[in-house]
Formats: structure tokens, C-alpha cells, sequence
């Protein structure tokens, strides 16, 4: 019989360099076919992108103050030139002076910040609690799941507003508001893909070979159902905008002067939508396109990383 | 001098809707140091099951070791803490599994399954942790050892996945080594290798060996001592030689009837053992095998044979061993 290593250098040669293959590419081709097969994600993205960088660069892009009252021009029209700062009200003012396209760039820094943390603290929850309630199984799991099958009996928004509440508004409650109910939904996805990743042997070869439980969680399952997480992170990130909007809206999210685009809305929807329409259609289009990205970035990502829903 | 591991009268149930399964009813098997002991049987009859049982890998619910004793150097493992178990797996006693292919963590390098289990249980740094991965990658044959750590799994045939597994079990130098059908689900070619492979490795470092198969080929090629399992009780056991030549339990006389042979016409018919395994909930008093016996008397129903020697190590359990070992002696 020939010697096991040379066999086995045999069977080496015949699946060799596939990485080096797929190495070959420079990143800005594999962007531009990644964007090719996915064009509408790839829109997505640049609008996440784009607001991305409203968020970040807010105080270099826009020269209006953004919480000080200008009571000289309420609800001025757009194209309005303001005399002392000379500038342009594009968006025109809302009914406190303020110019709209500076509040409606600050904005996006509030809908950004609540939409990732929500989305990213509350599906990270949901992930390390599915995988363990799949795990352990036995009355952990049963408890898990019937605490998850209350919380998500409740629609979101009616769950979110209870939190508020109870806490009370502002920024921070608003998080917690919003992060709560996506805990519940997140951990019930990814358990069931957590129950089918427990039967296959490596998990049984991580605990024969002497690892702990948390060990096998984090760093043998986890890893496996990132699938479904990131698919959970990315719809949680639209969810998470419109609903701190909606929160706002309604008073009982971010408190002004912040400037967040639900609250904008609910200052200028009743009173002026007549005779100053662009008060609330600027926050409007602004909730309407982000919640959209991220949609459709939600949904390219789900079509590439969960081959079996592709429609194609 | 006391054996490596002493199973004694094990019984490991699980409990279902459809009633108690006794998945291993009474096992009693020693191991001794460096040597490779076979458990053969069918599909079902508790042989995997007593091996994860030396692990206390049993899932509660709905399994459970209800009665018996698991020693292992002189240590009660079913005494030992959740914690004190897990210093024994991977460590102490190691495991090989069935399937090469699904064994391994497909989102972790080679490397890092490697490493991890010596970060885990000893002291090592990450560096020696990384140059014994490569020394033990090249000690299961595999070629380029380098370039092989920082591979995922998909990068590797079956065998070459089973050759990186033998290489975690090995990792920190076990003292036994269970592989539960280690070769089922490789290629013909691939499972001589990878055998030789184990009896070699294990040989050379004094590792005893728990081969767990229903091959028989596997047995009388690399097996010092064999364990004949039907139905959760060992009915047979002895050396090789014994269970290949002078086989005293009608079920191992079946087996080995049921295994095409070279020495045979091309036109011999198989003699497969009729019927099917027996239902684990339904057991009664007789002996297990006794519906599928053709050596079965009226005695076979009414109490259940023991674990009898017939000289040595050689052990059996049926009233009528005699008629058995004749009727071999009369086919050879």
C-alpha cells in the first residue's frame, strides 16, 4: 500500500488554488458585479451611504443654525434669501425660522443613530439568546419561547409606545423602546436556524473534544447563523427609522430642539399643510427614502446570503 | 495491574413517549492501556450510545445513564463535575466521529479548530499551540501543513477532513481515543488509509483505541480484543481470533455468514441475518436475538443468558454455545 502522505499530497493537487483564483480580483470589480447582480440594493446602499455621510459631515454641510429660532422668517418659502446671513432657505423654514435642508441633514444623524443602535443592540440580543435557547433546549428553550411568544403578541409600535410610557420620552428611552420588541423577533429566527446547525456533528465534536457551553455558543454556533442575523440586522434598520419617526411624530420619542424627521413632520403636517406644504413633505420624502434604502439593501442582502429565497 | 477504562454494568435509557428505550443494558468492557478494542454490531444496538456515555454525552432529556459505573484511570467519570468533564474530553479521552464531512466547523479555519482545543486545555502558547498544529497535521500525512492551517474545511476532501480530525483528537495527547465508525463514510481507498493511519499513530504514542463499526473487516484487521453487540448487551467478546474462528454466539456466527468472502465461489449466495433488530421499548425476559435464532429452544425464552467464558478472554452469552461453535467448526 502507498504511504498515507503521498496519497494524500495526490489528492492536494486536484483541489489546489481555488483560493488564489478567487484572490485574483481586485475589490472595485467584485464591487461593480456585486452591484450588476443586485441593482437595487446597490441603490440602497448609495442612499445609505449618502445619508451616511449627512450624518457624519452635518456641520460642514449646511451653515444654518439648526436649533436656534429665527421667528423673522416663520415657514418661509423655499428659495427665501435670508438678509443678514445671506443665505438661501432651499427647503425653505419651518414655523420656528428654521431652515428645513439644515434640520432635515441633523436629522439624519438622530434617524441614523436610533436606527443602527436599535437595530445592531437589539437583533445581537435576539442572536445570542436564540442560539442559547437553541442550545440548551429543555425548559431553558420552553421559557425562552413563551416569554419571545408574549412580546411579540403585541404589535411593535403598541409595544414600543408602552415602553416610552412607561420611561418616559427622549433619545435614550426612544433606544430602548425600539430595541425591546426587536429582541423577541431576532431570537425566534435564529433559533430555528440554530436547532438545525445543533444536529450536525460538530457541535457534538466541540462538546466531546471539552468545550463550554458559552464557547460552543459564541464561537461554534454563532458564527454559523450570521445568515439570518444580518438578514434580521438590515430589516431592523428601516423598522427602526420609522419607528423612532413615528414615536416623534406622535410626541413621545425625541424631544425638541434635536432635530429628527418625525418630529418635524408632526409640527408642520396639521397646522400648515396647506399653506406651507414643504414643512412636512421635506421630512416626509427624507423617512420615506431612507426607510426605502434600507429596504431594499435589507432585501439584497437576504437574496445573497439565503440562496433559497432567491426569486431568480 | 487495574485497567484504563472499566465500564461496568452500564445502562443508559432514554425515555420517550413511545416508552423506555434501553438503548445499553448492563455493558461491562475494560480497555487497557494502548490497546485497541472493537464494539461491532448493527445499527441500533447501543454502541454509539455507550460511547457517548463514556463521555456523559448523553442529551437530558430524553437519555440517561441509569445504572453503573464508568472508570477511567481510576477515576468514577459519572462521579466527576460538569466542569471535571470537560477536562476529560479532548484532553484525557478523545473522539472521532462518523462524519468527516459535517465533524468539522465549516466557518473555522483548520488552524483554529487545531489550536483551539490545545488553548483550551493546556497551558501552551499560541505559538506552540500553532507549531504542534502543524506538527500533527504532518504526523496524519497531510502534505503542505503551512498552507493546510489557514484552509476551511470545504478545502479538503473526506479523508483529508478525517486525517485533521485524528489530528484534534491527538492534540493533547489523550490516553484513549473512541472513534465511532470512523471510516463509514469515506471511500473504499480512504478508509484502508486512514485506519492504518489510527492503528499506526495510536501504536506509536500508546493512545488505547475504541473502534466502534459494524465492518467486520475493520475488526479482525486492527482489533486486539472484540466486543460483539446485540440489543444494548454485549453477547460475545473476545480476541480476534476468537470471534473470527471460534465464534460461540449465533448472532456473530450470522455476521460473519453475511460478509462476502474471497475464498468463496463468485456464485455463493449471501447469508444475511433474517429479520430486523428488535424493538428497544418491547424487550422481555428471553434472550434478545432469540427471534431471529435458529438455534432458539424453549429455554432461550424463558431467561436471558449471561456473559459466559468459554476459555480465556473469550466470552458468550447463549445457552447453546456448543451447538454454535460445532456447526462452524463443521462450514471450515
Amino acid at each position: 500500500m502507498t504511504p498515507p502522505s503521498e496519497t494524500a499530497a495526490a489528492e492536494i493537487e486536484v483541489e489546489a488554488d481555488f483560493e488564489e483564483l478567487a484572490e485574483k480580483k481586485p475589490w472595485y470589480i467584485r464591487t461593480i458585479e456585486m452591484a450588476r447582480q443586485q441593482p437595487l440594493a446597490a441603490s440602497g446602499f448609495v442612499i445609505i451611504i449618502i445619508m451616511l455621510l449627512m450624518a457624519i459631515f452635518a456641520d460642514l454641510l449646511t451653515f444654518f443654525p439648526s436649533e436656534d429660532n429665527d421667528l423673522e422668517y416663520m415657514l418661509a418659502e423655499p428659495g427665501t434669501i435670508h438678509s443678514d446671513l445671506e443665505l438661501t432657505f432651499l427647503l425653505g423654514a419651518d414655523q420656528f425660522g428654521r431652515d428645513l435642508l439644515t434640520r432635515i441633514v441633523y436629522g439624519a444623524r438622530t434617524a441614523l443613530f436610533v436606527g443602527f443602535t436599535c437595530a445592531i443592540i437589539g437583533s445581537t440580543l435576539g442572536l445570542i439568546l436564540g442560539v442559547a435557547s437553541a442550545y440548551f433546549g429543555g425548559w431553558f428553550d420552553l421559557v425562552v419561547q413563551r416569554v419571545v411568544d408574549v412580546v411579540m403578541a403585541f404589535p411593535l409600535i403598541i409595544l414600543a409606545l408602552a415602553v416610552v410610557a412607561t420611561l418616559g420620552p427622549g433619545t435614550q428611552n426612544v433606544i430602548i423602546a425600539i430595541t425591546i420588541p426587536f429582541i423577541p423577533q431576532c431570537a425566534r429566527v435564529v433559533r430555528s436556524n440554530a436547532l438545525a446547525i445543533r444536529e450536525i456533528p460538530y457541535v457534538d465534536a466541540a462538546r466531546a473534544l471539552g468545550f463550554s457551553n458559552a464557547r460552543i455558543i459564541m464561537r461554534h454556533m454563532v458564527p454559523n447563523v450570521m445568515a439570518p442575523y444580518l438578514i434580521m440586522l438590515t430589516s431592523f434598520l428601516g423598522q427602526a427609522i420609522l419607528l423612532e419617526a413615528s414615536l416623534s411624530y406622535l410626541g413621545m420619542g425625541v424631544q425638541e430642539p434635536t432635530p429628527a424627521w418625525g418630529l418635524m413632520l408632526q409640527g408642520g403636517a396639521e397646522e400648515f399643510a396647506e399653506s406651507a406644504p414643504w414643512v412636512a413633505i421635506w421630512p416626509g420624502v427624507a423617512i420615506s427614502l431612507a426607510v426605502f434604502a434600507f429596504n431594499l439593501f435589507g432585501d439584497g442582502v437576504r437574496d445573497t446570503l439565503d440562496p433559497k429565497l432567491r426569486s431568480r | 495491574m487495574a485497567s484504563l477504562l472499566e465500564i461496568d454494568k452500564l445502562k443508559t435509557q432514554f425515555f420517550t413517549t413511545a416508552g423506555v428505550v434501553k438503548a445499553v443494558d448492563g455493558v461491562s468492557y475494560t480497555v487497557d492501556e494502548g490497546e485497541t478494542v472493537a464494539v461491532v454490531g448493527e445499527s441500533g444496538c447501543g454502541k454509539s450510545v455507550t460511547a457517548m456515555s463514556i463521555l456523559r454525552l448523553i442529551p437530558w432529556p430524553p437519555g440517561k445513564i441509569t445504572d453503573g459505573e464508568i472508570r477511567f484511570a481510576g477515576k468514577d467519570l459519572l462521579a466527576l463535575s460538569e466542569e471535571e468533564m470537560r477536562n476529560v474530553r479532548g484532553k484525557d479521552i478523545s473522539m472521532i466521529f462518523q462524519e468527516p464531512m459535517t465533524s468539522l466547523n465549516p466557518v473555522l479555519s483548520i488552524g483554529m479548530q487545531l489550536t483551539e482545543t490545545m488553548l483550551a486545555h493546556t497551558d501552551i502558547s499560541e505559538e506552540d499551540a500553532h507549531n504542534r498544529a502543524v506538527e500533527l497535521l504532518g504526523m496524519v500525512g497531510i502534505s503542505e501543513p503551512e498552507r493546510r492551517l489557514v484552509q476551511y474545511p470545504h478545502h479538503l476532501s473526506g479523508g483529508m477532513r478525517q486525517r485533521v480530525m485524528i489530528a484534534m483528537a491527538l492534540s493533547c495527547e489523550p490516553k484513549l481515543i473512541i472513534a465511532d465508525e470512523p471510516t463509514t463514510a469515506l471511500d473504499v481507498t480512504i478508509q484502508a488509509q486512514i485506519l492504518e493511519l489510527m492503528k499506526n499513530l495510536t501504536r506509536d504514542l500508546g493512545v488505547a483505541l475504541i473502534i466502534i463499526t459494524h465492518n467486520l473487516g475493520v475488526v479482525a484487521r486492527y482489533a486486539d480484543r472484540v466486543n460483539v453487540m446485540y440489543a444494548g448487551k454485549i453477547i460475545e467478546s473476545g480476541t480476534a481470533a476468537d470471534i473470527y474462528y471460534r465464534p460461540h454466539h449465533p448472532y456473530t456466527l450470522a455476521l460473519l455468514k453475511s460478509v462476502p468472502r474471497m475464498d468463496q465461489q463468485r456464485q455463493a449466495k449471501l447469508d444475511p441475518v433474517e429479520g430486523q433488530p428488535p424493538d428497544l421499548t418491547m424487550l422481555d425476559e428471553g434472550c434478545a436475538f432469540r427471534p431471529r435464532c435458529r438455534f432458539a429452544t424453549t429455554e432461550c425464552a424463558e431467561g436471558l443468558p449471561s456473559l459466559e467464558t468459554v476459555e480465556g478472554g473469550h466470552a458468550t452469552a447463549c445457552f447453546n454455545k456448543d451447538q454454535v461453535a460445532a456447526t462452524m467448526k463443521e462450514a471450515s
